[in-house]
């Protein structure tokens, strides 16, 4: 099966973007396909690159980064729910002229085309938090 | 990768004002409108309030949800659709809804998702 993800909720307030990641993990473990994880509203704060937890609590970027290097999984932060958050990539932040980037590069900024697009490719959209 | 339109149910249970998720989810739908898939738009629980007529929320600074709903059926959305329980319960006439708006009984709530390719329930 093809799988889209669709991250509603900020990894700061609750379990959802952890139990995500994990859901992708295991989904690919057993051979289905991640066509893209689409982050929406405050599943943008997933992305940002300046995110700092305590040691004793469970990593909230570092899965992400490894299922975007090692299993080629597609990250997109939606353009507008992650301008009004201040996650902007280079791009952005040159635009909008502001101090720098705060996405993190493994992130792609785009529109919601990119969910409509994740709708149509696959067989599944699972939401998670929201 | 199918090419086929997918059915999209949205299922917006927030209030109008309470949540940027009630925006989120309407954009959503407009965009899937606006790339000819077939989208529907259900309003569920605190989300029939959304339904509410005469919204004057410029006084309070925020941007009038209502003037977005009124706008659906130029994107092809002519019908949004409500929990009929739920419109009940917050004492709402659908009829003064700020678009055409269809209540649903349970059964049809639980038809309308089945029937759906992808549920967006935010």
């Amino acid at each position: 099966m093809i799988y889209s993800l669709v991250v509603m909720s900020s990894p700061a307030s609750g379990q959802s973007t952890a139990t995500a990641a994990r859901f992708a993990q295991a989904a690919l473990a057993a051979g289905h396909k991640i066509h893209r994880a689409f982050f929406l509203d405050d599943g943008t704060y997933t992305g940002s690159a300046n995110g700092v937890h305590p040691q004793d609590e469970t990593e909230r970027l570092q899965p992400w980064l490894e299922l975007a290097e090692t299993q080629g999984v597609e990250l997109v932060l939606c353009i507008s729910s992650a301008l009004r958050r201040g996650l902007l990539d280079e791009a952005e932040a040159n635009r909008y002229d502001k101090a720098g980037a705060t996405a993190h590069p493994a992130f792609i900024v785009s529109g919601l085309g990119q969910l409509v697009d994740a709708a149509i490719a696959s067989d599944r959209l699972i939401t998670f938090g929201g | 990768m199918s090419d086929q339109p997918k059915q999209l149910l949205v299922v917006v249970r927030r209030t109008p004002y309470g949540s940027s998720l009630a925006r989120t989810a309407l954009d959503a739908a407009l965009a899937m409108a606006a790339f000819e898939q077939p989208v529907q738009l259900l309003f569920l629980g605190e989300g029939v309030l959304q339904l509410v007529p005469d919204q004057h929320s410029q006084s309070v600074g925020a941007r009038n949800m209502s003037g977005l709903l009124a706008s659906l059926p130029m994107y092809d959305i002519e019908t949004v659709y409500a929990d009929e329980a739920s419109a009940l319960r917050y004492g709402l006439d659908l009829a003064g809804a700020p678009v055409p708006t269809e209540a649903l009984s349970a059964a049809q709530v639980h038809q309308m998702m089945i029937e759906s390719d992808h549920i967006l329930g935010c």
